[in-house]
């Protein structure tokens, strides 16, 4: 047999398919995160509904304004990305960097808003189902945005490595993917806590 | 022993690299499977136990609250230590070879998957050594009991459980990703979807099974720890939460669950029942296909195993329809398998024998789970040992026994030895008469109102209940030849040839054992729909050389 045989386009031999790999790896990971938050959301709705009492005693709801400007902040991060993106591709290394920083600290600052709030608040993560859904919920996503924050970092710092964005911007495109899956499950989030209210 | 196709060959790899950090596919898939193996004799050894109970009408032989914490750790040593992991081994040997990938499309994540089994299977072990013991609640932890703490220590058996079962299902997203990605991306040139091998589709099918369902028991197990340890009121009645609401994720996901096990298992069937009867696998396309309606309709048939928890009345009728329509694609498949087998020239090797006992085994399974998704009788037979024997053929007696005819099938492959065939028959032997001595008598009892998870029953139940751990006994004594056919062919068997089978696939025109990057860069061009048994028609370009190639190297070594 000849040993010339070709292999296939996208087999995996050259680096550049194998970076293609994290993308879809990456994506198929997304689609499987969204159901922790799906079943989240779903137990949120089902144990408000039929809950008799569903805020715990002495508490009047939730205060809206502040986390309101935090969805604004997320928001208009997930606009820098998207920005600092298409400065990158243009080849505007420094413009992304500046974008990118730009994205982390609104996201450092949606965790600052989210901590000042959980400091003033007057009940707690066992104050019956309210207390401990509305902590699970802001908590657990609080915790992918400190993740999407690091992996800004992580890609930022490999952004000064020589040659690294020759190859390939697969990792820039998970975490900006990221990023705005992050940023979605925010808005579902704010609706169900803070606009839907009435019980 | 050089060739053009296969340059000279490396020196053998040290047996050590079993033991190691390693990320090729293949000695991953080994590891994955003699480690669940390990797990398997444990799980075992603790069904040994509860039968020796269950011999006697009096709870005589263990205490009864060591008794709910051995049925309750043997539920969850076989499905996240033995048949998740053991399936996830197959997953690795065949998904590369079958595809003629290199690798799998993250070879570290792929082994830092793999690592996290024996973290969380020594967990899950330790418990047995905590004050209070392991986790007694069942394998399906309902609250409240699993969310009781009665000596109030931190660590408890309940709590270690929750953390296994959350780095279980840890362990097979990362293992779900990496398989997915694998098929999607990695496929030989000329492989298209409907030119792939049925066992990858059904492996497609299940790791997405896994991908939207195990989050869901992930986020439940999480907010019950919450209630364990942090007093959380999420499944508490008297804090506002609900009980129900962990059911419906516990079901969400372990439902579904059964058919991440029972589809590879479909795969497997689908691909040696050709090979045995030398005709095409009947109906190719509708098996590949019906796989994933089985994920489709899997995914809402979980309120069937709630009947009787308080679910409104048009959910039980909604979720009765849903789990008896599942029973069209799989009977497609069945059929699909008995038009295989038709005419065909059988030949009776130990994995056909195993995947002929499995599929009897499986339709059995499959009609008394249509009985049991009928409201009135589930409501009537719940909570019985009507159910322990219809899953126990599902995950026994068709799984297992799939799970060992892959086993027997592709050890020469991967071993380079063949396996002795006058053990193996008599693995088969002792497995199917075992299992259906073992499991058959459940079915009467359950009838009879026999309930589950008892240590102690009404003298009127023991004939059948001796019968069974008769049956159980004959399982115990049938691993003891399938152990010693696998250490002793492994070290000293006859030397396998590249196809000792006559089988068609990629993985069969790689040497045995395959080099560690399978093909390299020569990578076969697939040029017809697999299972071309008595066609004449090649599966790859330059077929026949690729062979002559194999033959002359193995005539050389």
């Amino acid at each position: 047999m000849t040993t010339s045989l070709p292999a296939s386009p996208g087999h995996g031999h050259t680096g550049e398919s194998h970076q293609n790999h994290t993308l879809t790896g990456f994506i198929i990971f997304l689609c499987s995160e969204s159901v922790i938050f799906l079943a989240f959301f779903s137990g949120f709705a089902l144990l408000k509904t039929s809950a008799l009492n569903w805020l715990p005693p002495g508490v009047e709801g939730l205060e809206w304004r502040m986390p309101l400007i935090n969805t604004v902040v997320l928001v208009s991060s997930s606009g820098t990305i998207w920005l600092a993106e298409i400065l990158k591709a243009r080849g505007q290394l420094w413009g992304f960097r500046s974008l990118w920083l730009l994205t982390m600290a609104l996201g450092a600052y949606f965790l600052y808003g989210q901590a000042v709030e959980w400091s003033g608040l007057s009940f707690g993560l066992t104050s019956g189902v309210f207390g401990g859904t509305f902590y699970l919920l802001t908590g657990f996503h609080g915790l992918h945005v400190a993740t999407g924050v690091l992996l800004m970092g992580l890609m930022l710092v490999k952004s000064f490595i020589p040659g690294n964005y020759l190859k390939g911007e697969e990792g820039v495109q998970a975490t900006s993917l990221f990023w705005h899956f992050v940023d979605v499950i925010w808005i579902i989030l704010f609706v169900l806590i803070y606009v839907w209210q009435r019980h | 022993m050089t060739s053009a196709t296969f340059p000279a060959s490396e020196p053998k790899p040290s047996w050590t690299r079993y033991f190691s950090f390693n990320t090729d596919a293949k000695v991953i898939g080994i590891q994955y499977i003699v480690l669940s193996f390990f797990y398997f004799l444990i799980g075992g050894l603790l069904a040994m136990i509860i039968r020796g109970e269950l011999i006697t009408p009096a709870a005589d032989l263990v205490d009864r609250t060591v008794y709910n914490g051995i049925y309750t750790m043997h539920g969850t040593i076989m499905l996240f230590l033995f048949i998740f992991p053991v399936l996830n081994g197959l997953n690795n040997l065949l998904i590369p070879t079958m595809i003629g990938a290199p690798d799998m499309a993250f070879p570290r994540l792929n082994a830092v998957a793999f690592w996290l089994v024996p973290i969380f299977g020594t967990l899950l072990i330790a418990s047995f050594f905590v004050p209070g013991g392991p986790a007694y609640s069942g394998w399906w932890s309902y609250p409240p009991v699993s969310i009781q703490n009665p000596l109030g220590h931190l660590v408890s058996g309940q709590g270690l459980w929750l953390t296994a079962v959350a780095l279980s299902g840890v362990s097979s997203i990362m293992g779900a990703v990496n398989f997915v990605t694998t098929i999607i991306r990695m496929r030989a040139p000329g492989m298209s979807w409907f030119r792939m091998p049925v066992f990858c589709w059904t492996a497609l099918a299940a790791q997405s099974l896994q991908l939207i369902g195990l989050p869901a028991l992930t986020g439940g197990a999480a907010m019950l720890l919450f209630d364990l340890v942090a007093g959380t009121s999420f499944y508490r009645p008297e804090g506002g939460g609900d009980p129900v609401l962990y059911q419906h994720f516990f079901w969400f996901y372990s439902h579904p669950a059964v058919y991440v096990i029972i589809l590879p298992v479909f795969g497997v069937f689908s691909e040696l029942f050709p090979v045995y009867s030398r005709k095409p696998l009947f109906g190719y396309v509708y098996v590949a296909l019906a796989s994933f309606i089985i994920v489709g309709l899997g995914l809402v048939v979980w309120v069937h195993h709630m009947f009787p928890s308080g679910v409104a009345q048009w959910m039980r009728n909604l979720f009765m329809v849903t789990t008896m329509l599942i029973a069209v694609p799989t009977g497609v498949k069945v059929f699909a398998w008995l038009g295989t087998l038709w005419r065909g020239k059988l030949r009776l090797t130990t994995p056909m024998l195993f995947c002929l006992g499995g599929l009897f085994n499986f339709v059995f399974a499959g009609i008394t789970g249509i009985m049991l998704a009928t409201v009135p009788v589930d409501i009537h037979v719940s909570n019985t040992y009507f159910v322990v024997g219809h899953f126990h053929y599902v995950i026994y007696g068709a799984a297992v026994m799939g799970v060992f005819a892959a086993v027997y099938h592709w050890f020469p492959k991967f071993t380079g030895r063949m396996p002795y065939e006058g053990l193996g028959k008599l693995h088969v032997l002792l497995t199917f008469v075992g299992a259906n001595l073992n499991f058959l008598p459940m079915h009467p009892l359950g009838l009879m109102g026999m309930p589950r998870r008892v240590s102690s029953y009404d003298p009127e139940f023991a004939f059948w209940n001796v019968l069974a751990s008769l049956g159980a006994f004959l399982l115990g004594v049938s691993i003891i030849p399938f152990l010693l056919n696998m250490v002793s062919s492994w070290v000293r068997g006859p030397k396998a040839t590249h196809n000792p089978w006559n089988a068609i696939g990629l993985e069969w025109l790689l040497p045995s054992p395959p080099p560690e990057d399978n093909f390299g860069e020569h990578v076969p061009i697939v040029i017809s729909r697999p299972y071309g048994y008595g066609t004449d028609q090649p599966l790859v370009e330059n077929q026949e050389a690729i062979e002559h190639q194999l033959i002359l190297k193995e005539a050389s070594a």
